[in-house]
């Protein structure tokens, strides 16, 4: 029984996909570009991702943020994968017409990283969250 | 397959939080894949995608190749008016798709 | 004694499967769960599109009265001499212009029978396609020299990579696999599972396919119809 070998079976064919990938300075940088110096608060919302991934193809995410204080509201959400081919993710302002800040999507992760939101209030400030996850493969691929 | 899948609930009271929820049917190519013989996979994803609700914007938003394939968004609007949702996508190739939701407001 | 009965029935050997829905991780379910958030019911709506436009419902009426069918597939054909899947049961008798297509079809076709058990007739002169589909679920093949047995009797449940080992069985099909970020066929799934150990894969609308799928759908026995299922 050679479990081994059925799995680099699939290893080897990932390797043909992987490409060059961003890395947490990048996203750094990123990250200082947009919010400029502004005030960037750990907490008052909730990235959620799972914390094993079945797999990096789909991954559900939601992104909650904690009401702001009155006469606030939130302006925009942003999301980095440190890992990732190409850093960002997701770029969402909202509207006059939107209610509750919380959208929910599926993502793509190459491998085990950490995964950034930031939300933008409308006094400047920022909020920010992140998950750290691990990526496992499926065993058998196309 | 179909173009999307919409799910918004239809009749709303003034001041309701609503969901809305689609599934677009799009491979959103990454750009980063190969094919069998070693050629790089053009990209071809949707990049842009707004929702308005009576002409007031719900949200915008922009999309990266890490978006997975056949998107799925799912975000809140405040019911105010009877009226129309719209939702508007952009993919690499420049062609724009909309679609449109009518709902129905009580007092 | 009605016990007793019952139990012999049930138990021979093997317990009740175990669906690959059980062994997939909480995504995948929850996405299975919620027929807004799986990306299956794209083609599920496909299928209600085509339905009209292939015609089918002109002879069949509404899709509804497909319910039960997909439990029953494969099906032993007693002209042919040999099981027919669902699809090569359109294809058949309706052309169907592509393989996207006709996953479409047989998404909204299998999701009328969701929850319904699986109800494949092996008596009488079935008997020989199951077993020889049983022999080749047990026949050892590839660099790997592997069985479909090795896996998914012997190691369902273990790991393999970052994969739990289902028992490997038929009743979601067609899934939306997240590895495929599409909908798939049972035969793609099980071209997959073939190529891993190595060896050749069957040729689509083969005896030794027909036979085994038959057998795959018998040895389910008990689970119900998922479809259109999510799997990682
Ligand atoms: C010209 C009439 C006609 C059209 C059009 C037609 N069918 Fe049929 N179909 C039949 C007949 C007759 C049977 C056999 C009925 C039986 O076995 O009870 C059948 C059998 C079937 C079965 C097997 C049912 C069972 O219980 O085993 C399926 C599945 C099916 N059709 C699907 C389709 C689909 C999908 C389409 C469209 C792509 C289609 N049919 C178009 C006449 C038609
Ligand atoms: C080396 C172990 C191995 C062998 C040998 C193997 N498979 Fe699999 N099979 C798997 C794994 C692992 C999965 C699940 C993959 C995943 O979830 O990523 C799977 C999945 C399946 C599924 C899908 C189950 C579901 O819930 O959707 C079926 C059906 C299946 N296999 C049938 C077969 C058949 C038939 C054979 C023999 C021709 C076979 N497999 C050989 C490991 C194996």
């Amino acid at each position: 029984m050679n479990r081994r070998a059925f799995l680099l079976s699939g290893a080897a064919l990932v390797a043909v996909s992987v490409e060059a990938r961003a890395t947490p300075a990048e996203v750094a940088r990123l990250i200082a570009a947009l919010t400029e110096g502004a005030r960037v608060v750990e907490g008052g919302m909730k990235l959620d991702l799972p914390l094993l991934v079945e797999n990096g193809n789909v991954v559900a995410m939601s992104i909650t943020v904690d009401d702001p204080p009155p006469g606030q509201h939130v302006e925009s959400l942003h999301v980095f994968a440190e890992a990732n081919p190409l850093p960002e993710v997701l770029h969402v302002r909202f509207g006059p017409a939107a209610a509750r800040p919380r959208i929910a999507t599926r993502i793509r992760l190459a491998t085990s990283q950490s995964v950034i939101a930031l939300a933008k209030l409308s006094d400047g400030s920022f909020r920010r969250d992140s998950v750290d996850l691990l990526v496992t493969l499926a065993a058998c691929l196309d | 397959m179909a173009r999307t899948l919409i799910n918004v609930k239809k009749t709303l009271t003034r001041g309701e939080a609503f969901e809305i929820r689609l599934l677009i049917a799009h491979p959103m190519e990454s750009g980063q894949r190969r094919d069998s013989n070693g050629q790089v996979i053009a990209r071809d994803i949707i990049n842009r995608f707004s929702c308005t609700y009576n002409d007031m914007l719900v949200l915008e938003a922009t999309l990266f190749p890490a978006i997975s394939a056949n998107p799925y968004l799912s975000f809140w609007a405040v019911a105010t008016e009877t009226g129309s949702i719209v939702m508007t996508w952009t993919d690499d190739h420049g062609t724009v798709q909309t679609e449109r939701v009518e709902v129905t407001v009580s007092a | 004694m009605i016990w007793l009965l019952l139990l012999l029935l049930v138990s021979p050997a093997q317990a009740q499967p175990r669906s690959g829905y059980l062994d997939a991780g909480p995504d995948s379910r929850a996405m299975q769960d919620d027929d807004t958030a799986n990306p299956a019911f794209l083609w599920v709506e496909q299928g209600k599109v085509l339905w009209g436009s292939l015609g089918c419902g002109g002879c069949h009426g509404d899709v509804a009265t497909m319910r039960g069918v997909a439990a029953r597939y494969p099906k032993y054909d007693a002209v042919l001499g040999r099981p027919v899947s669902l699809a090569r049961r359109i294809a058949t008798h309706r052309a169907v212009p592509d393989s996207e297509d006709m996953l479409a079809l047989l998404a909204v076709i299998g999701l009328q029978s969701r929850g319904l058990p699986l109800a494949i007739d092996i008596s009488g002169p079935a008997r020989p396609s199951y077993e020889a589909g049983k022999a080749l679920f047990h026949r050892r093949q590839g660099q790997l020299n592997l069985a479909c047995a090795n896996c998914h009797d012997d190691l369902a449940g273990r790991h393999l990579g970052g994969a739990v080992i289902p028992e490997g069985h038929p009743n979601g099909y067609p899934i939306y696999r997240l590895e495929w970020q599409a909908l798939g066929s049972l035969e793609r799934r099980l071209r997959q599972c073939v190529v891993g150990v190595r060896a050749v894969p069957w040729a689509d609308g083969s005896r030794e396919l027909a036979d085994l799928e038959f057998f795959l759908g018998a040895r389910a026995a008990g689970l119900v119809v998922e479809t259109p299922a999510v799997r990682p």
